[in-house]
């Protein structure tokens, strides 16, 4: 059973001769708690794949359907409640909310879903101890590496366990060691949780932890490869 | 929105205000000026409305007076009416009259040996007029009508300067009789009495109640009853108890008895309204502003908010709460500037004796009071807060429009 299904996925911006076609008739289906790697050069339309299956941007045409839900039919509210409720992203740049504590960060998707206040400080500090960060609940985002940082965004990202984590170039501000630990984290958190990841990349560090790497160019995908 | 949202909103309203904090202090102490700069016009705009009511009411008006029907229109002495009888008395002794008391009022002409004025001779019972009318206070120089019969006349200081007379003098006082003869006899001045206009000091004589009617041949006839109420709210039952009791007299409330005090008093409260919404003005589009800014520089922000699942409305509802935290912070401190300058610093009045003719000429009090009336804080309170969240509520839809996967790659 798929989590992520796409059926002729079409993503053009602008028109006439000025029309970019940034995905081309895209189809594509994610398993449940697969580990997925989307590589290609840049334009080549893995980030406007990833904002399609997140429902953060609209295809031009095509069927989209994740954890059984039509993206592609849903108005704003029921984006904004599927990405709640289903979705959990990790950023390139981190993008935790500078005026919150790393513990509120965590929580803070779960305040929005109306999680009770002991839930979620008990599932916050179980998941920062998970990501390795116990002891730094009370720090600003400002107050943390680079490194400490991203999992914070990975903490929150899988905290309410979504069905499926979309990750955008989340090394790319990395030292390689610190990606490498990254990796072997979602890795192992996928491996736990049998959360599905999809992670757009052109780190051949992250694709050499994927199970199954999709290449893509000049919006399509062209190769689709089973690693283990 | 659910309730457990709401401190969410408020941890991230907060922290945000002070990520710019000198903007922050900046757009508080325009809120904080605003607000008190209402309320201090507001209470001395009620103030000066309050005081020249209450001068009206004192300036033997009272809350409610009973006349003769004719009266008014003519205050002559055959529109005299009766001394009140027991029904009427029953009412004018009831727990709700502070005090009343039954006056003569007729035109005359006072004559002293070098000057003559018209006036209006005032025949009173002293005792009755505590509390009622100006008149029952001490006079400036002097001693006071002591009872109904007495002989002596009592004169305003600035009437005193116009007749070229002083106390211990005599003068004349002149009038009509009930049998339209003329009526005339000297009075000794025992008295000069001090108001807050020199109009009133040149209007009236006072005289014992009884000594006027003797000299006008009106028996126990009277020109009118004034009385004082405890509570201005039950006013129109009573004037209506009143007429009851006497449908043959004419009784009226104060606000019948100075339309244009009323009038005065309603184009205050409306003028105020639009006093504050000049004020507002000014303030809504620095508030407007600031959230505008706000809301820009978090553009990146508010599309990871959108991202990670936050709706359209809780994003609107994050940018007012940001509006109301400030607001509610500035009305604190705002109400709190505003009691300080009205209840403290100023409770004493504000002396404009230096401006003593001016203030005359616009029939104010040469100190004005400041009246801080709860109805108008909560007016004040109400307006800042809605029309607030209203000017920040454009900064919060902008926020909510935005497309997320454009807000969350800008830069």
């Amino acid at each position: 059973m798929s989590t992520v299904s796409l059926r002729k996925v079409c993503k053009t911006f602008g028109e006439g001769e000025l029309a970019v076609h940034a995905l081309r008739d895209i189809d594509m289906d994610i398993g449940k708690g697969d580990f997925v790697c989307l590589s290609g050069p840049s334009g080549s339309g893995k980030t406007t794949l990833l904002n399609m299956v997140g429902g953060l941007d609209r295809a031009t045409s095509g069927e989209i359907i994740v954890a059984d839900q039509r993206v592609d039919q849903m108005d704003k509210g029921q984006l904004a409640e599927m990405r709640l409720t289903t979705i959990g992203f990790i950023f390139q740049a981190y993008n935790l909310i500078p005026v919150l504590t790393a513990r509120e960060n965590v929580e803070f998707v779960m305040q929005l879903q109306g999680i009770p206040a002991d839930v979620r400080h008990r599932k916050s500090r179980e998941i920062l101890e998970e990501v390795g960060l116990s002891g730094l609940d009370d720090r600003k985002p400002a107050e943390l590496s680079g490194g400490q940082q991203q999992r914070v965004a990975v903490a929150r990202a899988l905290v309410s366990e979504p069905a499926l984590i979309l990750a955008d170039e989340p090394t790319a501000n990395l030292d390689s060691v610190t990606a490498e630990n990254l990796m072997d984290l979602l890795r192992h958190l996928n491996d736990e949780h049998g959360i599905t990841f999809v992670i757009s990349t052109h780190d051949k560090l992250v694709m050499s932890h994927a199970r199954r790497l999709l290449k893509m160019h000049d919006g399509k995908i062209i190769d689709d490869i089973q690693q283990r | 929105m659910t309730g457990q949202s709401l401190p969410l909103l408020a941890t991230l309203g907060w922290r945000n205000l002070w990520r710019h904090p000198r903007r922050t202090l900046v757009i508080l102490f325009a809120i904080v000026l605003g607000v008190w700069f209402m309320i201090f016009s507001a209470a001395l705009m009620i103030g000066i409305v309050e005081q020249q009511l209450q001068d009206t009411i004192f300036n033997l008006t009272g809350h409610a007076q009973i006349h003769n029907p004719k009266f008014r229109d003519d205050p002559a002495i055959e529109h005299s009416m009766p001394a009140p009888n027991q029904a009427l008395l029953e009412v004018l002794n009831s727990r709700d009259v502070v005090q009343w008391s039954a006056r003569v009022r007729l035109p005359a002409v006072a004559m002293s040996v070098r000057e003559s004025r018209g006036v209006m001779l005032v025949g009173i019972d002293p005792q009755r007029e505590r509390g009622l009318s100006f008149i029952g206070e001490p006079v400036v120089e002097g001693r006071a009508l002591e009872s109904i019969s007495d002989n002596g006349i009592i004169i305003g200081r600035r009437m005193a300067e116009k007749l070229e007379t002083r106390i211990g003098q005599r003068i004349v006082i002149m009038s009509q009789d009930r049998d339209k003869e003329v009526a005339d006899r000297g009075f000794r001045i025992v008295g000069l009495f001090q108001a807050e206009l020199e109009a009133t000091e040149t209007a009236y004589v006072f005289a014992g109640l009884a000594t006027t009617q003797k000299l006008l041949g009106m028996g126990s006839d009277i020109s009118e009853i004034s009385l004082v109420t405890n509570s201005r709210e039950g006013l129109d039952p009573l004037v209506a108890r009143l007429s009851n009791a006497a449908p043959e007299l004419e009784s009226m409330s104060w606000q019948e008895l100075e339309p244009l005090v009323v009038t005065a008093m309603e184009f205050y409260e409306a003028f105020m309204v639009y006093w504050y919404l000049i004020i507002f003005a000014a303030m809504g589009i620095g508030l407007t502003n600031t959230m505008l800014m706000s809301v820009f520089e978090r553009t990146r922000e508010i599309g990871l908010f959108q991202a990670l699942g936050m709706r359209p409305r809780f994003i609107v509802g994050q940018v007012l709460m940001e509006t109301l935290i400030l607001l509610v912070i500035g009305i604190t401190i705002g109400n709190l500037a505003g009691w300080l300058t009205t209840d403290v610093l100023l409770a004493s009045g504000i002396d404009l004796s230096a401006f003593a003719q001016g203030t005359e000429q616009f029939n104010m009090a040469s100190t004005m009071y400041l009246t801080l009336r709860p109805n108008d804080l909560l007016q004040i309170n109400a307006l800042v807060i809605a029309l607030g969240l209203l000017a920040s509520l454009y900064p919060a839809v902008k926020a909510a429009r935005y497309v997320p996967v454009e807000a969350i790659t800008r830069t």
